[in-house]
């Protein structure tokens, strides 16, 4: 509040301070004004840590800048900033992001001794022959006859699950877990899916139904973009 | 121009040979001129099957290596006059063959004759890659057993990789009471987990073997079962149309296939 322009507004909110910080400025601007309005804030001593939020607007700054701006905070008492957020994100994010998030459709066979990796979700329109493999660092959508190994969430996501009009799976992985076929002769089934049931640590095959109510998160990709 | 069909499974000892022989020899009663290539280099057969053992004096790789003409090494079948065997070489190696010379090789014969078929050897390696080739067309010779399924998936899987046309399906040894009871792959299971047109289906029978040790392919044999199979596969390669045939009490799986077919066509 000392400059003509303010670059910095401070609001605060139950959850603590929010600063919005203009986006046309130069970062040096920002930090020499970040630097006097928080020194001439007044902190009781006794009050408990405060969380700061702040937001970018149409500013884009790299790791290192980010590092600058929370440290310049955390010397300040009682301040931890708890999220920087900004509208803009690097177009190489946002390729990944796309990458990791599109559905990605295959029409194919894979047959035995044939592999295939897949980064984001994956809808094969074929079918997976015994012996033959389909990796998917997202979800796995089989339109045919799973008869061979499936890897949903390969990267780690134990949210990933595994769909298709006939289960089979000689092997069914996702994330961390694996589960096999019987040993003893057995058909498979219509319309299932595999998903990890985090009460009984292990995969579950159930009816594609029950996805509605196990990973609602599956519908549509609105809550996804939200979520970054 | 002629046509080179290959003949291979992955796995050994599913009749690969055989039924080189036996499309072969039915080719031939059809009036086609053939030849029979045998690539199984250092375990050759083929020449066994025929009984043309005795008749060889080049053989694949002395043409590749150039120590004598193409037309000097074919041998001519003591039966036919349109039949002819290319036979492999039981002292040297696979390595000795190289894709192009195949292709040169199949280039020339194609000159020559209506169909060449080309006997592959088991396995996916340099002999399984010599085979292929020249080839224009596959067909995969499989039995009713899960081992000779996967590995035909397997081939197949790489067949589609060439650049040929989809590979075709031959069942062979088909033991009627072990499927009927279920203890044998259903043949509509197989070519709905392989996923290839179906060429022909073979019963298994003693005449094949009693007539492979006597070198007279089956399919010159009136009517046994494996010979109007053998013959009906060659009528298909020439473009007709014809019905599997019944193979005696089991009705109940040529329903299935008869089923099969009606939902293909």
């Amino acid at each position: 509040m000392t400059t003509n322009k303010q670059l910095i507004t401070i609001k605060g909110t139950r959850d603590g301070l929010t600063l919005n910080i203009d986006d046309s400025c130069s970062f040096t601007a920002i930090l020499e004004e970040l630097d006097q309005v928080l020194s001439t804030q007044y902190i009781d001593d006794d009050s408990p840590m405060i969380t700061v939020n702040i937001r970018l607007g149409h500013r884009y700054l790299h790791n290192e800048q980010e590092q600058i701006l929370r440290d310049l905070i955390r010397k300040k008492n009682k301040l931890v900033v708890q999220s920087i957020e900004s509208d803009v994100i690097l177009k190489q994010d946002a390729l990944q992001w796309k990458e990791e998030n599109e559905v990605k459709v295959i029409t194919k066979m894979i047959r035995s001794g044939q592999s295939i990796e897949i980064t984001g979700d994956v809808l094969l329109v074929g079918d997976v022959n015994p012996g033959g493999k389909l990796t998917a660092t997202g979800n796995i959508f089989v339109l045919g006859h799973l008869r061979g190994i499936a890897h949903a969430g390969s990267f780690g996501n134990r949210n990933a699950v595994v769909a298709a009009s006939y289960m089979q799976p000689m092997q069914l992985r996702i994330a961390d877990y694996i589960s096999r076929s019987p040993d003893y002769e057995s058909s498979g089934v219509y319309m299932e899916c595999g998903f990890i049931d985090e009460k009984a640590e292990k995969i579950i095959i159930d009816r594609l139904q029950i996805l509605t109510q196990k990973r609602p998160e599956l519908n549509g990709f609105e809550r996804r973009i939200l979520n970054g | 121009m002629g046509e080179a069909i290959v003949i291979t499974s992955g796995k050994g000892g599913v009749g690969k040979t055989t039924t080189t022989a036996n499309i072969g020899t039915a080719l031939a009663l059809n009036d086609k001129k053939v030849c029979l290539m045998d690539t199984d280099i250092g375990l050759r057969n083929l020449d066994v099957i025929m009984g043309l053992e005795n008749r060889i004096i080049y053989d694949i790789i002395d043409v590749a290596q150039e120590r004598c003409k193409l037309k000097q090494a074919l041998i001519k079948d003591k039966r036919f006059d349109c039949l002819y065997l290319l036979p492999a070489a039981q002292t040297s190696d696979k390595s000795d063959l190289t894709p192009e010379a195949m292709v040169q090789m199949i280039t020339e014969l194609k000159q020559e004759f209506d169909y060449i078929l080309i006997d592959c050897p088991a396995g996916i390696e340099q002999g399984y890659k010599n085979a292929v080739a020249g080839a224009d067309k596959a067909v995969v010779v499989t039995t009713p057993e899960k081992s000779s399924v996967r590995d035909a998936d397997r081939i197949i899987g790489l067949l589609e990789k060439e650049d040929i046309e989809p590979p075709h399906l031959v069942i062979n040894r088909i033991r009627n009471h072990m499927m009927q009871n279920g203890d044998m792959l259903a043949i509509d299971e197989i070519v709905q987990i392989l996923s290839i047109e179906l060429l022909g289906i073979i019963a298994d029978d003693d005449e094949v073997i009693k007539a492979s040790n006597h070198g007279e392919p089956v399919a010159l044999q009136p009517n046994t079962k494996a010979s109007i199979a053998y013959r009906n596969i060659s009528r298909r390669i020439l473009g007709e149309s014809v019905p599997l045939v019944s193979l005696e009490d089991e009705k109940g799986i040529l329903a299935k296939v008869k089923k099969f077919f009606g939902m293909r066509s």
